[in-house]
């Protein structure tokens, strides 16, 4: 049941939950009590909206950034990474394999706002050996969901 | 310039609904579910191959009967999931579509005269393709209260010295009906003691919600008796491509595959070489898809019943066949209307055969949003209609209650006379 909800939801999160129930043939209530059991358990950790920010008249910069670092004895990987992932410009950090060790995904106004975060915060850290910064030019696909397609019908109406 | 026609063809009927298509396509802005294919797009990865296969230069024809690595990838994917096993090389087709399979096999097998069984309602080609291969069709008409499956004694009161072939389209367009193993299992002595031949038309054999699906190749005797036809267009939503199959007895693959060669050539190469790589990789995307179209089948089930539309529960396709009798319309009106009055487009049953009447096709290979807002359309007009007949119910209280006071009054001045 869970996986059939967190299926569904991780698509179309603002789904009605009596409708929902009816999708997955089950009982509204239970449908509630485990989606309210999975968010205390932090495995639903939050609804967010997919926006296509190109499409408005903000302006804003997305850059991915590798981070080569020397984990610290008795600090580890996620005691540095902790001291990244609480800026809120940063959008999302991961450990990787490989030739570098995080992948920092920042989210500024300017390109300036990014390089400051860059020269100022991230590159200055002790147990930060080197940067690498790589601005997006173009979002296509984001969360599973393509940005550019129209979506459109283009089916016969009827058919038989 | 006398006339040029062929008789036989400018008697058949256009398709019933030909006639729909046209006034909805007048109407941009109405919310269709009137569509008999998929929403879904090809899978990408099956797009890819036929992309690859034009890049490769393969633009020539293939054998008539099909790319040998496909037939062989039919007959593993028929082993795999109907448990019946073809031999490639003689006892397999490919064709342009399902459609042409019944289409050739139908005019493989009939002498003029020889008789056609074909359940309805159900798909619109079976009784002019038999027509045209001088066939007589004879209409079993299914009922709503077996659920839409072909009976036994249905079977038995149809069947004649000239009957030759059954049509056993199941699961069904458009009632969304199936018929299980047991279904199959109390129809197959007879069609063995009585001697026919069974075309099985399993192109929604992916759609099945009520467990797997079964053919009837697979009873006891049966194979030898039976063409199995499928396809793409359904389970891997390829209808474009135009890909389809029939497996069954050497002798009658042999011959259909004379008319095949002559009046087809081949299939298309590039949708040959897509189909491979669908059969082979595409089992997880038809499982989800499925998953897809069980939930929406789930949800207007329930729109139906709280709108007070009483529906069969159908285990198959992508259709609904909700009946519509207690308006007291025929399927063609509230069709009509519905279309005009909400902007909706269904489907009548009577597209599917003079027994579909009191029925309505609707289909849900659509978002869920795009059939919410449908059916609060539809739940709308429904509320209209049930209004008016209660407001008219309630006038002709009126009256007869006002005529009871005309007639007591009358009484009352006899009296007084």
């Amino acid at each position: 049941m869970r996986e059939k909800i967190l299926a569904y939801l991780e698509k179309h999160a603002r789904i009605d939950l009596h409708d929902l129930a009816i999708l997955l043939d089950a009982d509204e209530a239970v449908v509630a009590n485990t989606i309210a059991d999975m968010e205390k358990e932090n495995i639903i950790c939050g609804y967010h909206t997919l926006i296509n920010w190109d499409m408005t008249s903000e302006e804003k910069v997305t850059a991915l950034i590798e981070v080569k670092v020397t984990p610290q004895r008795g600090m580890g990987f996620d005691a540095i990474a902790e001291r990244i992932y609480n800026y809120p410009e940063v959008h999302a950090v991961y450990l990787m394999s490989g030739a570098f060790d995080f992948a920092v995904i920042l989210e500024g106004k300017s390109m300036r706002a990014v390089a400051q975060f860059v020269s100022e915060r991230l590159g200055p850290m002790e147990s930060v050996l080197s940067t690498a910064t790589h601005f997006v030019l173009k979002k296509y696909k984001d969360h599973g969901t393509v940005l550019v397609r129209k979506t459109k019908d283009e089916r016969i109406l009827v058919t038989p | 310039m006398r006339n040029m026609l062929s008789r036989k063809v400018t008697d058949i009927e256009p398709s019933g609904i030909r006639k729909f298509f046209d006034i909805v396509s007048e109407m941009p802005d109405a919310i269709s579910l009137g569509v008999g294919e998929p929403d879904f797009d090809t899978p990408w990865h099956i797009r890819e191959e036929g992309i690859y296969s034009l890049e490769k230069g393969r633009t020539f024809y293939t054998s008539n009967s099909g790319l040998m690595e496909l037939r062989q990838e039919i007959c593993n994917y028929l082993q795999r999931r109907v448990g019946v096993s073809y031999n490639a090389a003689k006892e397999t087709l490919v064709t342009v579509g399902g459609s042409e399979a019944i289409d050739i096999a139908l005019r493989a097998l009939l002498e003029p005269g020889e008789e056609v069984l074909i359940p309805q309602p159900s798909y619109v080609s079976y009784l002019p393709c038999t027509v045209l291969a001088d066939g007589v069709p004879v209409v079993i008409e299914l009922q709503e209260k077996n659920q839409f499956r072909l009976t036994r004694e249905e079977l038995l009161d149809a069947i004649t010295p000239k009957t030759k072939v059954l049509v056993l389209p199941f699961p069904n367009n458009p009632t969304g009906a199936v018929m299980e193993k047991a279904d199959l299992e109390a129809i197959a002595d007879v069609i063995i003691e009585k001697d026919l031949f069974v075309l099985s038309d399993e192109i929604y054999s992916e759609l099945s919600y009520h467990g797997d699906h079964c053919s009837i190749a697979s009873l006891p005797g049966m194979k030898e008796r039976t063409l199995l036809i499928n396809g793409f267009s359904k389970s891997y939503a390829m209808t474009g491509w135009r890909l389809g199959y029939a497996a069954g007895p050497d002798w009658l693959i042999e011959q259909m595959t004379k008319i095949h060669q002559y009046a087809i050539m081949c299939a298309p190469t590039n949708s040959q070489y897509a189909a491979v790589e669908a059969l082979r990789n595409g089992d997880e995307e038809v499982a989800e898809m499925r998953e897809a179209y069980n939930q929406r089948r789930r949800y207007l089930l329930k729109r139906f019943e709280e709108m007070g539309m009483p529906c069969f529960e159908p285990h198959g396709a992508f259709y609904c066949f909700p009946n519509i009798q207690r308006f007291g319309m025929s399927s063609d009106e509230f069709a009509t209307r519905l279309l005009k009055e909400e902007k909706v487009a269904v489907v009548p049953g009577t597209a599917f055969g003079d027994c579909g009447e009191g029925f309505l096709r609707i289909s849900y290979a659509y978002s869920l949003d795009s059939l919410k807002e449908a059916l609060n359309r539809m739940e709308r007009f429904v509320k209209r209609l049930d209004e008016a007949k209660n407001a008219s119910a309630g006038a002709v209280d009126v009256e007869i209650s006002g005529k009871e006071m005309d007639a007591g009054k009358a009484d009352a001045g006899k009296a007084e006379a």
